[in-house]
């Protein structure tokens, strides 16, 4: 049984990694699941310089799910490189490093950073509903995503995932764009952009007023979006919103995912990430299957 | 160091102290891990409301294993607490955050100050304050006349009661107390509602004496991970590198000087 899958020319042991922003560069979900096992570990987003994030409350729990508007806080590239590269280089498993920034030359300049450095794969964030300059306004025009990721692809030494907004009216058309640009890939759905209001004290439950939802209610919308992307594009997609069992996954593997990534979920179970790929393994030996390839965009239509 | 994880506890007993706090008593291993100022991560069945509810540990019974939580209906998830019957099941996410740092206290005059629900922590802490030699004065500050966990304290020092509505005690807050009784104190470790927090931060300033607070906010993940329970510190924090601590995990304890409240 093989479960090991390649997306631009680099061999994942397994389809599951983790959705940036969930699990940090590993250190803090390293006493409860073991870095090895994973297929990837996709870093919280980083920027050229540390960024402060958003006031709190930051986070509120919906039917379902959570929202969330941290603001993209992070420590920089310097400390990024200098703390959490080495750290996650002692795992056996692959590293993509998730990219932000404010403006096109924020980004680049994170990329080109990035280009020495032993990490795998880097996802450009492109769809963080949460920071008011930069982030989604690349992600939610075509000609924009299409922009940025030709000069991205330009700079970077490592394979481009483009990570989408699901805050958009045609999907595929996005995944296009990407495409077009010579992106190696796209993962989605980022969060979809929500709004939570206490009711007894008549405020927003957020500083930031909306905040991005994930966790098991988005499913549907997420499993729908990768099935369009998928069909929109050539490249591999990476699937993921509010996936929280084995049954979860292989949906988004059925509908055109190369892999997946578990969110929200890590906060709920901790150990999501290796029951999901123990799940996946029981799946393929319920059904016979000899490589994991097989399931890919395997729904019957 | 212990492993944090994510298990099941049993129920052996759920009481109602006062109108709407309820005295939780867990068997776990956790207990034998936990420290006083730490806090647990307490799951629902309802599927619908997915985090854990963040709940301080109020005694540790670690020859036992007896965990003891008190704590107040804050919503919906805390209501279905409430309703866990001896031998039912229930899952923990922990041992979680900072505590206390008792050798702060050790040989000092040591005062906790509790103000409502944030006063089962200072259980625990009076209890290993008092096993290490450093009895402390404990300055409970209630809404009303409902002293719950009063009578636990006092097996572990001396408690003076405040009441914001003057039934028992001092009239007033932990603060008037403190003036009122003419406490001195040489460290103070605390937990409460903000205000109160705040208050004694700049008593502490005054007095120039150390205050240690325990600190609140919404959490996801209570591991350190997600960035969502942040306060905000006075020095750029070592691990973000802004002026941004954890409190899931650097704290929820911390110096009040440390944080900018």
């Amino acid at each position: 049984m093989n479960t090991e899958i390649t997306i631009a020319g680099v061999t994942f042991q397994n389809p599951v990694m983790t959705a940036s922003g969930t699990f940090g560069s590993g250190m803090e979900y390293g006493e409860f699941v073991d870095l090895n096992r994973l297929g990837a570990v996709v870093t919280k987003g980083v920027a050229n310089v540390p960024w402060e994030g958003n006031k709190t409350p930051r986070v509120a729990e919906v039917y379902g799910g959570m929202l969330n508007a941290i603001g993209l806080q992070n420590p920089g590239i310097d400390v990024f490189l200098e703390r959490d590269i080495p750290f996650l280089k002692k795992f056996d498993t692959k590293i993509i490093v998730n990219v932000c920034g404010k403006t096109v030359e924020d980004y680049l300049e994170v990329v080109e950073r990035l280009g020495e450095a032993p990490v795998d794969m880097l996802e450009i964030n492109v769809s963080c509903p949460n920071v008011k300059e930069g982030a989604i306004a690349f992600g939610q025009k075509a000609d924009c995503l299409y922009d940025i990721t030709k000069q991205i692809k330009r700079v970077a030494k490592q394979p481009v995932i483009m990570k989408l907004s699901p805050n958009v009216t045609d999907i595929g058309e996005m995944a296009r764009a990407a495409e077009a640009a010579g992106a190696d890939g796209v993962s989605l759905i980022n969060t979809l952009t929500g709004m939570k209001i206490d009711i007894h004290k008549r405020r927003f439950v957020l500083a930031n007023k909306t905040g991005g939802m994930s966790g098991p209610a988005i499913k549907p919308v997420a499993v729908r979006m990768v099935y369009q992307a998928a069909h929109a594009v050539k490249i591999p997609v990476i699937g993921m919103g509010g996936i929280a069992t084995a049954e979860d996954a292989i949906e988004f593997l059925l509908a055109g995912a190369s892999a997946v990534a578990v969110g929200a979920m890590n906060f709920v179970n901790p150990y999501a990430t290796i029951e999901i790929i123990e799940g996946i393994e029981a799946y393929m030996k319920q059904y016979g299957i000899k490589d994991l390839s097989e399931l890919i965009g395997a729904v019957e239509e | 160091m212990s492993t944090k994880r994510k298990e099941k506890a049993r129920v052996i007993s759920q009481n109602r102290l006062a109108p709407g706090i309820y005295d939780l008593r867990l068997f776990t291993e956790m207990a034998k891990e936990a420290e006083a100022g730490q806090f647990v991560g307490v799951y629902t069945k309802d599927a619908s409301k997915l985090l854990p509810r963040p709940i301080s540990i109020c005694e540790a019974d670690k020859e036992q294993g007896v965990l003891r939580l008190v704590y107040r209906i804050a919503g919906e998830g805390t209501a279905e607490i409430s309703t866990l019957q001896e031998g039912q099941q229930v899952e923990l996410l922990g041992v979680l955050g900072s505590g206390f740092p008792l050798c702060k206290a050790q040989g000092k005059q040591t005062v906790l100050m509790g103000g409502g629900i944030g006063i089962p922590p200072m259980l625990e802490l009076a209890k290993e304050l008092k096993e290490m030699g450093t009895e402390p004065v404990i300055i409970a500050g209630y809404r009303d006349g409902e002293l719950f966990l009063k009578e636990d304290l006092e097996r572990y020092g001396k408690v003076l009661v405040a009441t914001e509505d003057g039934s028992v005690g001092t009239k007033g807050n932990v603060l008037t107390a403190v003036q009122e009784q003419k406490v001195n104190a040489e460290v103070i470790m605390a937990c409460g509602p903000m205000p109160m927090l705040r208050a004694i931060k700049s008593y502490a300033v005054q007095q120039g004496i150390k205050a240690y607070i325990s600190l609140e906010e919404r959490m996801a993940c209570g591991v350190g991970a997600c960035l969502g329970c942040v306060c905000t510190t006075t020095a750029k924090d070592p691990h973000s590198h802004v002026k941004n601590a954890r409190i899931c995990t650097d704290g929820p304890v911390f110096e009040a000087r440390e944080v900018d409240i």
